[in-house]
């Protein structure tokens, strides 16, 4: 985790930026601490809970960088995106069948599932890039679609609507990861480094241009940049980490369904990009965890209502929470910031 | 004169019937500052958006350095060396000042194919030294939507500027600014070196007959005249595109200037 605060001096909030060194020094500590407590505090969870909540928990982290890869287009590009899903259900089959047919050692599985989602973000997106606003929505919809079909047809390869199913279990130095709290913690490393990846790609150069972009479009042309390269690059890498994400999801729950790739959960996944905050990175991992504790975990026992409540979280979300819980920290440091700043 | 750095052939770009820039023919020598006037609808931001490649042009040809690029794309051209600021604020309306600088500024110091977060010491320094210079150093941290539109026109020079341009054009950059800030500006662009080449649109005459050592008068889409500013001030074509023809061109048929302007 040291890693991060490295660059976290890096422009995003250049306040501490001006001044000189030690300070900087010790800003970093500061800032690198709760994120040191966090990391101390998840790893120990599964010492102290039950397994369906060790189990609850690394869903939410799946989803959770899902969520965060959405991000990266939704928020930080500026490019919402209805067929996320594909690259996450893809990822899950290319993990699934991995492991089926060749090997379930630990990382193979989830590199090869976000090589595939990378390969197939970057061959759907040569097309849906060129487009913008509406008409994206609607190719990202109709090519999330095509996969789904295509999971539910090609019955030999992915199970049809059965599912591809009989997934072993993740594998790390030959012994199987069968417990819960261990699976776990296979799931929060890997996330990790997932988030710390996408964070780094948000932050860089490559990440400030992708949010001029969002910003003002016809500007960065000017300014010479070509931005149909800069979103196909981040269409890409979206997908890459949805095909992480996917490939852990099939180690974990070890079946997938078309479902996974389907609209349903595409619009799931936009919905804790929104609901989260989109632009923060950090937002979309709140919204994940309350859409899969609201789904998964206080859904059955509503008699399969979990949908209903979804709606109504995200209706009243919208009308307390317009930019979503990320906004609810951002109202607190504008409020240091400039008392009676401008909007 | 040496060989012109921007050179306009023929370039008209119609809409529909209207002709808002007609085969306008245009030589700007390297190292000149090059201010460009007209009456409302004379075509100027037009002919920029031709010269910059915002809009593609009907007829004629764009060359720059010698070399047509009247078939490459805005960002292709903006790489080869042109840089513009509208006339309408146009920047990242949720960064900070210094970070739209840098937006240029990273494009044209090493560095900036990098994925993974950096010092940019180079073009960090680059921003800040220019903030300086247009007088918004206090104000790097601000976020631009809190600016005045005076400071956001500030910004949009130094993001202008950041591109390292061959040729800079300002579209209007002193509207709205108070005295104090266009007198700043004005030193500002007398300042740059012989490399950058400027072309300025401008209402306020002041800013004008200080910076320019050629103007051209575009009138209707077409060029009036081009000269020394000595010349324009004294010409009454110019003032006649400016003031109109008096009432009585109105009523009687082809006499004045303007007629043959129109026809």
């Amino acid at each position: 985790m040291s890693v991060v605060p490295d660059s976290t001096t890096e422009p995003a909030a250049a306040g501490p930026e001006v001044r000189p060194s030690p300070t900087r020094g010790r800003g970093l500590a500061l800032r690198a601490a709760p994120l040191l407590v966090l990391f101390l505090l998840l790893a120990a969870v599964p010492l102290f809970v039950a397994p369906f909540t060790a189990n609850t928990l690394s869903r939410i982290l799946i989803f959770a960088l899902f969520a965060v890869s959405l991000d990266l287009l939704v928020g930080i590009t500026g490019l919402p995106s209805l067929g996320h899903a594909a690259y996450f259900g893809i990822g899950a089959y290319t993990a699934g069948l991995v492991s089926i047919h060749w090997t379930s050692e630990a990382p193979v599985p989830v590199l090869l599932a976000a090589a595939a989602g990378a390969v197939a973000a970057a061959a759907t997106g040569w097309l849906a890039v060129r487009s913008g606003g509406v008409y994206f929505l609607m190719l990202t919809l109709a090519m999330g679609e095509l996969v789904h079909q295509l999971a539910q047809r090609l019955t030999g390869v992915t199970g049809g609507s059965n599912g591809l199913f009989g997934i072993p279990s993740v594998r790390v130095g030959g012994e199987p990861l069968t417990l819960a709290g261990l699976l776990y913690w296979y799931v929060l490393a890997i996330a990790l480094l997932g988030f710390v990846g996408l964070w780094l790609v948000a932050h860089s150069p490559f990440g400030s241009t992708l949010k001029g972009i969002r910003d003002n479009e016809p500007r960065m042309r000017s300014l010479g940049y070509s931005p149909f390269r800069y979103k196909f690059v981040a269409f890409a890498i979206a997908g890459g980490f949805a095909g992480l994400a996917g490939g852990l999801f099939a180690g974990l729950v070890r079946i997938v369904n078309p479902t996974d790739t389907g609209f349903t959960t595409s619009a799931l996944i936009l919905l804790a990009v929104v609901l989260g905050g989109a632009g923060t990175l950090w937002g979309p991992v709140l919204g994940a965890a309350v859409v899969v504790l609201v789904r998964d975990t206080f859904g059955p026992q509503l008699d399969g209502h979990g949908p209903l409540l979804l709606g109504v979280v995200f209706v009243v979300a919208v009308y307390v929470l317009p930019r979503g819980f990320a906004g609810l920290a951002g109202l607190a440091t504008r409020r240091r910031r400039a008392p009676g700043g401008a909007a | 004169m040496s060989e012109p750095l921007l050179s306009l052939s023929g370039v008209s770009r119609h809409f529909g019937a209207l002709k808002a820039v007609d085969a306008v023919d245009l030589g700007i020598p390297a190292g000149s500052r090059h201010a460009l006037i007209g009456p409302n609808g004379a075509g100027k931001s037009t002919l920029f958006k031709l010269i910059t490649g915002a809009m593609p042009v009907s007829s004629g040809t764009v060359a720059l350095g010698g070399s047509d690029i009247t078939g490459l794309s805005e960002n292709q051209r903006a790489r080869r060396g042109i840089s513009q600021t509208l006339q309408h604020s146009s920047l990242f309306l949720t960064q900070t000042v210094l970070q739209n600088v840098l937006l240029a500024a990273q494009r044209h110091h090493p560095g900036r194919r990098s994925l993974v977060p950096r010092r940019q010491a180079a073009a960090r320094e680059r921003a800040r030294a220019l903030l300086a210079d247009v007088g918004l150093e206090q104000r790097s941290d601000t976020p631009v939507a809190a600016l005045s539109h005076g400071e956001r026109r500030q910004v949009e020079v130094a993001v202008a500027l950041a591109c390292e341009p061959r040729l800079l054009l300002l579209d209007e950059p002193a509207a709205g600014m108070s005295p104090a800030e266009s007198a700043r500006l004005v030193g500002l662009l007398q300042a740059l070196p012989e490399s950058v080449t400027v072309v300025i649109v401008e209402h306020d005459l002041d800013v004008v007959f200080a910076l320019a050592t050629s103007v051209t008068v575009l009138h209707l889409g077409r060029v009036l005249l081009t000269g020394s500013p000595d010349q324009v001030r004294t010409s009454d074509a110019v003032q006649e595109a400016y003031l109109g023809t008096g009432r009585e061109s109105l009523f009687l048929d082809g006499t004045g200037p303007a007629h043959l302007e129109v026809s």
